[in-house]
């Protein structure tokens, strides 16, 4: 058995998870990483995608979007903007969460003509959330990049 | 001396006031333990948030690259003050409570020559602060549909207040609420959050513990700093929201109870005359008799 550690995942709302797990595989800005007991302190911030959790009891998947994941000595705590359940995911979720990525390239592209960096983040967060979408099996609107 | 009937309608139309407040005293209090389990859900959130974000800032905030944010733009003229308030009355002091600290707030400022712009959250604060700063007040959110703040809300005035903030609209932001310490007390509460400003109590003793950042550390606070506005003002609304039906519960109890006391003297009144009618009518027959 491998040893397990504090799982936390809250979101502003609510707490959705805190519970003892072996390991929590997290959707980082720059890639997945998979933290198990004894991880090395990080801080990561989170893209849009899907965060696997295994218990004792087996594993649970949620879909968060923005926010970042803590990795200390005491365990690991998620914080999301939003966290949902990949269960309770529905088209309408995502649709809602696509339209807002949608917007924020759009205002990105229009306030920041000659900067690329914030524009290439809002493609990023757009890119990120269609995969997503892919991923979990749901159909996202294509975005025209 | 009013007369029977008249009143015997005041009483009546007391009672039916008392039956109102009664009613809205106790739909506060249903709301009140909602908005409290709100606030009481979201505090792990934001604990953490802000352990996380002043280890962050400690560390960053010294040099110059710091993000604006947290750094301020270096001046100090213009001021944004984001004052919310319910959307309703009959709440007793609160509403008006929140609108004298932002205006006391705003008088000094004008005082020391700075700039001030209002950004007003709830009809109620903007009523009462467009009689004396209308020209200040810069922008409205209305939550009137809002039967739960969620955090959407609190979402949407960040990015209002955030873009104004790029656009250089202003220097420093501060957000005035009513703070809930219980059911009979609020304090009206002005925090500032650009530049945002974190309680580093906690952080002293985890400061020996050394993070891995990915990206790096200056990426993730650039991140976490806007999201660190939307944090403040969520649970700045939530207070609110806990705060409006803690006053509202306790301003309509003492209008239930005043009007109980009420009832009680305009009853011995009706009393009062009714015997004295009694006695008069008697003594007219008695007198009348002896007459004869």
């Amino acid at each position: 058995m491998a040893d397990t550690m504090q799982f936390d995942l809250v979101s502003p709302e609510r707490r959705l998870a805190s519970m003892q797990v072996t390991a929590v595989q997290i959707p980082g800005s720059d890639g997945d990483m998979t933290a198990m007991a004894d991880h090395a302190p990080t801080i990561t911030t989170l893209r849009p995608g899907v965060l696997r959790v295994e218990g004792p009891e087996g594993a649970t998947e949620y879909v968060v979007t923005g926010g970042f994941a803590e990795i200390s000595a005491n365990g690991v705590s998620v914080l999301a903007e939003r966290a949902v359940p990949k269960g309770d995911m529905t088209q309408a979720h995502l649709d809602e969460m696509m339209e807002e990525a949608k917007t924020m390239y759009a205002t990105a592209k229009d306030n920041f003509v000659n900067e690329p960096g914030p524009v290439d983040d809002a493609a990023k967060l757009l890119s990120d959330m269609v995969a997503l979408g892919d991923h979990i099996g749901l159909t996202s609107k294509q975005a025209n990049l | 001396m009013p007369n029977l009937k008249d009143l015997k309608n005041r009483i009546a139309s007391v009672k039916n006031t008392r039956k109102i407040t009664k009613a809205m005293q106790m739909v506060a209090a249903a709301k009140l333990r909602r908005a409290q389990d709100a606030a009481e859900q979201s505090r792990p959130y934001t604990e953490r948030f802000n352990a996380v974000m002043s280890r962050l800032a400690a560390s960053v905030g010294g040099s110059d690259s710091a993000p604006k944010l947290l750094s301020g733009t270096g001046e100090n003229k213009v001021h944004l003050l984001v004052v919310m308030t319910a959307e309703r009355g009959l709440c007793g002091g609160f509403n008006a409570n929140i609108a004298k600290l932002a205006k006391i707030h705003a008088r000094r400022l004008i005082g020391e020559g700075k700039e001030v712009k209002i950004l007003t959250v709830g009809k109620k604060g903007r009523d009462s602060i467009r009689r004396e700063f209308a020209k200040n007040i810069v922008g409205h959110v209305d939550l009137t549909e809002v039967k739960r703040v969620g955090y959407a809300d609190a979402q949407g005035i960040a990015k209002d207040v955030l873009g104004r903030f790029d656009a250089g609209e202003f220097d420093v932001a501060t957000i005035f609420y009513a703070k809930f310490v219980n059911v009979v007390s609020q304090t009206p509460t002005a925090q500032q959050i650009i530049p945002a400003s974190f309680e580093t109590e906690e952080g002293a003793g985890e400061a020996t513990t050394l993070f891995d950042y990915e990206p790096s550390e200056e990426a993730i606070l650039a991140d976490l700093l806007p999201r660190g506005v939307a944090t403040a003002i969520f649970s700045a609304l939530l207070e609110n929201a806990a705060s409006e039906q803690g006053a509202r519960m306790s301003a309509m109890d003492n209008a239930t109870r005043n009007a109980g006391e009420m009832i009680e003297d305009l009853t011995i009144e009706y009393n009062r005359s009714r015997q004295a009618v009694i006695t008069n009518e008697l003594i007219e027959i008695i007198s009348g008799a002896e007459a004869l």
